[in-house]
């Protein structure tokens, strides 16, 4: 008998506590939010830390470093001290990664490019979710002529492996930008990355939501609430949907995550985030040419990426276990 | 069709009917041979419900019992129009509502009303109790036709929680923070919420221990006489049948095989399967000599025997079963089976 005990949280506080209790997401967590808040305050450590503009070409320029004004280009130290390189990682604020072919700093960079990748990608997992939860609702819980339509179409888009439906749609966009009657989008606009970002991975997201509104559809409470005749919009609103955010929320973070890798592929390949925007990708295909001799340009953004995605990993892991509210109840009942 | 009035359990048919349900009384429900069938993969069909007719008098009653797979849950969802019916007419007040739509069903939705057998399934976990049981009362407007004020329908689930003896606290709480019977209570309240007239019960007991069936079956014995319900009470335990219903129909394999009073089903079956039934419950008498159970198990609704449906399983087989399929009948007044020969009395 629980009837006079006060009444207990509800589930989503229950989860929220079960996260908290979670020590692995909630590392996972507190990196993400360091990153993202570092990243936010890239202005502020270009501007008062590196005293840098990461987005001018600096070839010429030189830095002090301490008492030393050094060139941002260095002659290369074979022995014959052929051609130049940029400088590498510092130990000094200015320039603290080093510089990158162009004599841009790095550690800025790195810093600006983290806040376009990880917008991108935020955005781009919210966008693709609203699709996704749409589409795979009203597969699910309409079925019939609805669900073959949008399954059928949504195979179709699973068919075509995921990078080269996303290259082949941001070399048309990137190249001329979008002309929708009204609307017109830049080609450098983050918007395109964002769409096509989304766009691509609806199936991925729909199909696990279509799968849990099918077996909803079927759930005998939607039955009980039709014999008191609750109208269908209801049902899908108050009945279907509040079943489905749990899936919606733990898609979240892994959808981010692959965002994220799409958005560095694409930046990677030049048809992403635009010069002279930086983004994660940009950045590590900047360092390609340098790979040897300032390997540390495309490590430090295979490094943040690596981080986030892990992290956004563990983190919805670490969501799914403590959203799973029914089996909970059951284990200790 | 002509099954028909042999198969009603009105007082017309009835001398011995009971005095409350006056002869010119209206059935409730009137269901007239109705079918489902599933169309199954590889041309095959399955009949779950083979041409069932019955009425159910306004302060009646039915118990409708039978093995699991019988098609008694069928039926019931059928009679709600939760599933389409294949054929046949069911017709609530008198109203045909077998081809009624969705929208048209809706005001009717009030009248008639279901108790599912999983407590736990019918509630939807991430609503709390409060919010469920006020669903109906806020889709559907009050009888003057106006929308409900947030005032009357805490009142009304007040109301309810009394009704089905729950603390008020009880509203605030999550579907998984009670018990089987509490829940199975809960479900009863949210079917009583627009005090409908038809209540069908689809084994609501079943899944609750021993010792809680029993309080819930008196809550809806009760409730029936506090309220002037109707029920259809589904299930598979004669002993909780005996205890509530008024009329009993025996179903086997989509059709049933014997319909009458309480009494006169339970305690002198004419048909072998409700013999056999009837045989198996329990008895709580040192000694109880007990029948010998049916052998064999049910037979695929996919694959129905010719003839009498209950021949391959029936003690008392004779040739003419394994070819004619014999017809609801009424042997006395108020009774009928669907047996070439039925048990003599006792």
């Amino acid at each position: 008998m629980t009837a006079e005990a006060p009444p207990p949280p509800g589930p989503w506080r229950q989860a929220l506590r079960g996260l908290l209790r979670n020590r692995a997401a909630m590392v996972a967590f507190a990196v993400l939010a360091l990153i993202t808040l570092s990243c936010a305050l890239a202005p502020l450590y270009a501007r008062d830390i590196a005293r840098t503009d990461p987005f001018t070409s600096n070839v010429a320029g030189s830095i002090l470093l301490g008492r030393h004004e050094v060139d941002i280009m260095q002659p290369n130290d074979n022995p014959l001290h052929l051609g130049l390189s940029p400088i590498g990682p510092t130990g000094h604020a200015a320039y603290l990664l080093g510089a990158d072919s162009q004599g841009r700093d790095v550690a800025a960079r790195l810093l600006y490019g983290g806040r376009n990748s990880l917008l991108i990608a935020a955005c781009a997992a919210v966008l693709c979710l609203l699709l996704a939860a749409a589409a795979g609702i009203a597969a699910g819980f309409f079925g019939g002529l609805v669900d073959v339509i949008l399954s059928r179409l949504m195979d179709i888009m699973w068919a075509v492996p995921v990078y080269l439906f996303a290259i082949s749609l941001s070399i048309v966009t990137v190249s001329q930008g979008l002309k929708l009657g009204p609307f017109v989008v830049e080609a450098d606009s983050l918007l395109i990355p964002i769409v096509i970002i989304a766009l691509v991975y609806v199936p991925y997201a729909a199909r696990p939501i279509r799968g849990r509104v099918l077996a909803l559809r079927q759930a005998e409470f939607v039955t009980a609430a039709r014999c008191l005749g609750v109208p269908r919009w209801r049902i899908v609103l108050f009945d279907i949907l509040p079943n489905v955010t749990t899936t919606l929320v733990v898609l979240g973070p892994l959808l981010m995550a692959l965002s994220l890798l799409a958005e560095s592929a694409l930046s990677f390949l030049s048809i992403g985030v635009q010069a002279p925007a930086a983004s994660w990708g940009t950045i590590i295909q900047d360092g390609e040419g340098l790979i040897y001799t300032r390997p540390m340009v495309a490590i430090a953004p295979g490094l943040a990426i690596v981080l986030v995605v892990l992290a956004l990993n563990i983190l919805g892991d670490g969501l799914r276990d403590a959203l799973d509210v029914r089996d909970s109840a059951r284990r200790s009942s | 069709m002509t099954r028909r009035s042999d198969t009603a359990i009105t007082p017309d048919a009835s001398a011995s009917a009971s005095a409350s349900a006056s002869a010119s009384a209206r059935p409730l429900l009137d269901v007239r041979d109705v079918r489902k069938t599933y169309h199954l993969p590889r041309g095959q069909t399955l009949k779950a419900v083979d041409g069932i007719s019955l009425s159910v008098m306004p302060g009646e009653v039915l118990g409708l019992v039978g093995e699991s797979g019988c098609g008694k849950s069928t039926l019931g969802r059928c009679l709600l129009r939760l599933t389409d019916v294949s054929s046949g007419e069911i017709l609530f007040e008198g109203q045909d509502i077998t081809a009624l739509k969705e929208r048209a069903l809706r005001p009717l939705r009030q009248q008639m009303q279901m108790v599912f057998q999983d407590s736990y399934a019918s509630l939807n976990p991430r609503r709390r109790i409060g919010d469920l049981l006020a669903e109906p009362l806020r889709v559907h407007p009050d009888p003057d036709g106006r929308k409900r004020s947030r005032a009357t329908i805490t009142a009304r689930l007040h109301e309810l929680m009394d009704l089905v003896s729950l603390p008020v606290s009880a509203l605030e709480r999550y579907a998984h923070e009670f018990s089987g019977g509490q829940r199975q209570r809960i479900n009863i309240a949210r079917a009583l919420a627009l005090s409908p007239r038809l209540v069908v019960a689809d084994e609501p007991v079943s899944a609750l221990d021993v010792s809680v069936q029993a309080q819930i079956v008196n809550l809806f014995a009760d409730l029936q006489a506090r309220l002037g319900l109707t029920y259809v009470f589904i299930a598979h335990d004669l002993a909780v049948v005996r205890q509530i219903s008024t009329s009993v129909a025996v179903m086997y394999l989509g059709a049933v095989v014997e319909l009458g009073e309480t009494d006169a089903v339970l305690h002198s079956p004419a048909h072998p399967y409700s013999a056999a039934l009837t045989a198996a419950v329990p008895r709580p008498v040192v000694g109880a000599a007990r029948a010998a159970p049916l052998g064999g198990d049910i037979p695929s609704p996919v694959a129905r025997p010719a003839g009498c449906r209950f021949h391959t399983r029936c003690p008392f087989v004779q040739d003419r079963c394994r070819v004619e399929e014999p017809a609801l009948h009424v042997i006395e007044p108020g009774h009928s089976v669907a047996c070439h020969f039925p048990l003599a009395e006792g």
